[in-house]
């Protein structure tokens, strides 16, 4: 996914003149290309997010359209007041792109991990909260947020990640998109780990267990015509997020629900539980460690299946 | 390029205007009960000089794009910031009969632009404003337009790391149309500045940091002036003001006293205050 985004990124620097790459001293040699191309509008701040952050608004403020890219954890929780202060409550037109989520970073430990990004950040007025399940959904939505009034986050994977989206047909921001088709049962969620439900899917088909498989791809604004359409569909849903249970896509679905008169949706959140992961191991071992590999997602489908 | 002060004030004029807004500011603080009357006294003398002499701003055009940049980013001081703007010709004075009212934008901090012309900022979480001044002037570089970008600090704010942060970028990028000014009153809420964390040699540090940096007494015009002067001539660096101040300025109870951090004056006292406030 951080390829593609390096792409796009030069790709819109060329076309217009008002995007500028902040980076924290990461990226080693992805942004040469870049930087060919739009070298005063590339600007290494350092290791210091607090500052980056604040700067990026003072740019947009100033007409610029700002792109931070750093790891996950350090532009978001590192910087959350500067992002509340500086970017949201200003309505600073600033991109905010984390590289690494989740458990991207599994082995480097919890100081890498970032769990708790979507719960905090969804609380904060006036900022779009992108999730991209693979590079096509987060192209689309990088270039939405740049023409976007308003402040975006986009939590991105690392590299590698399989394509799950066949175009770009009815992607971006608050928008939802159908992965999978199924009947009798709906996996919602966000990121890269959606690959592990449509693998889950395709193991649980066999066993005449018929599961939808959908990107949420917008935490804020959620497409809610969609989950119309699928609240109507299925009374069985899964939230899956490489997140924390506790305030993800998994609550968000839940306070949709709730707040929808009409419901009777049983959900089931599954993602990472609330508690700091320090056994370690890399992305794929602790996804099977959680249960939340393509195994450990059939397991719980029949178990939801079932009821 | 945008018209600085219409007609720049004689010396005379800008002490005249000074003991107008502390006047004004004593008042409506005590009225509305509004803290930080300390804080806003230590930097009026600062304020008159930048508004009156040395911003390329123009109150009737506000928006204006290339407009010099002015951050309060000691938050806290909007009090005066208010006063400030509304003397210059920013917005109608009566305005500011709404200040500490239930609803209304002017409170104890400055809110997001689009709600008081002139206010460029939303401040009052310490160590933010110098960071967003250092984008704004940035940005004025890649967009090629010649401002200049200021943010007022507190002491008290250099305690905060995103301060040191904006000093070592600003620095590395040269940026030479960036000045911060410090309110250097010695005093922050509940302690000595020097005691609470070790700030000094104040000018000393910014200067390690790659600053160009002048330490000036705050409340003398003519010194301010020159030190503002010299950090529009200097091509390199960025540059800081160390403004050696007396919070609580001008009112002989309140100077040097850190109760007016947080004090407003009882009606006795705002009495005594404004008597000391005469005209000469």
């Amino acid at each position: 996914m951080r390829d593609a985004f390096a792409r796009e990124m030069t790709a819109l620097a060329a076309q217009r003149t008002d995007v500028t790459l902040l980076s924290g001293d990461i990226g080693n040699r992805m942004f040469d290309r870049y930087k060919e191309v739009a070298p005063e509008r590339f600007l290494n701040c350092g290791i210091a997010e607090a500052n980056m952050m604040s700067l990026a608004a003072g740019m947009a403020l100033s007409g610029l359209r700002p792109v931070i890219y750093t790891i996950t954890p350090f532009t978001t929780t590192r910087c959350l007041e500067q992002i509340k202060v500086g970017v949201a409550y200003h309505q600073a037109p600033v991109v905010i792109v984390g590289t690494g989520s989740g458990l991207s970073y599994a082995e480097l430990g919890p100081t890498h991990h970032s769990l708790e990004d979507i719960a905090i950040l969804r609380t904060i007025p006036g900022l779009n909260v992108l999730a991209p399940a693979d590079q096509t959904e987060l192209v689309v939505q990088l270039r939405e947020a740049l023409d976007s009034p308003s402040p975006s986050y986009i939590r991105i994977g690392k590299k590698g990640e399989p394509k799950l989206h066949r175009n770009e047909a009815r992607l971006g921001i608050g928008k939802a998109n159908l992965l999978y088709e199924g009947a009798d049962l709906l996996i919602i969620g966000v990121g890269p780990i959606l690959a592990e439900a449509i693998l889950a899917a395709k193991e649980v088909a066999k066993e005449g267990i018929s599961v939808a498989v959908a990107s949420l791809g917008s935490v804020k604004p959620m497409d809610e015509a969609f989950l119309e359409r699928m609240a109507d569909q299925f009374t069985t849903w899964i939230s899956l997020e490489e997140h924390s249970i506790t305030g993800g896509v998994g609550s968000a679905m839940l306070e949709w629900h709730a707040a929808r008169d009409a419901s009777s949706v049983r959900l089931k959140r599954l993602g990472v539980p609330d508690v700091f992961i320090h056994e370690l191991g890399n992305q794929k071992y602790t996804r099977s460690r959680l249960g939340l590999d393509a195994e450990g997602l059939a397991r719980s489908i029949r178990k939801e299946f079932k009821g | 390029m945008i018209s600085t002060a219409p007609s720049p004030l004689d010396a005379a004029q800008l002490e005249a205007t000074a003991l107008t807004l502390r006047r004004r500011l004593v008042t409506t603080s005590a009225e509305a009960k509004i803290p930080h009357l300390g804080s806003c006294l230590s930097c009026v003398e600062l304020l008159v000089q930048l508004y009156w002499q040395e911003l390329h701003i123009d109150p009737a055009n506000p928006e204006d794009p290339e407009r010099d940049r002015f951050l309060l980013s000691k938050g806290h001081g909007a009090p005066i910031l208010f006063q400030v703007l509304a003397e210059r010709g920013f917005f109608p004075i009566e305005r500011l009969a709404n200040f500490g009212k239930p609803g209304s934008v002017f409170h104890e901090h400055p809110p997001k632009p689009g709600y008081i012309p002139g206010i460029e900022a939303a401040t009052g979480s310490l160590g933010h404003g110098l960071p967003m001044a250092l984008g704004m002037a940035l940005a004025a570089r890649i967009q090629k337009q010649p401002i200049r970008c200021y943010a007022l600090l507190s002491d008290g704010e250099c305690n905060e790391g995103s301060i040191w942060e904006a000093a070592l970028l600003a620095a590395s990028q040269k940026l030479h149309t960036l000045t911060a000014i410090i309110d250097f009153n010695k005093w922050q809420a509940t302690g000595r500045s020097q005691e609470v964390l070790a700030l000094d040699p104040l000018a000393a540090k910014w200067g390690t940091f790659g600053w160009h940096a002048q330490e000036i007494d705050g409340h003398d015009f003519a010194a301010i002036a020159q030190a503002l002067l010299a950090a529009r001539e200097e091509s390199e660096r960025p540059s800081v003001i160390v403004a050696h101040t007396v919070k609580g300025k001008g009112i002989s109870f309140m100077e040097d006293d850190n109760n007016w951090h947080y004090r407003t004056p009882n009606p006795q006292e705002l009495a005594a205050a404004l008597a000391e406030l005469e005209p000469i």
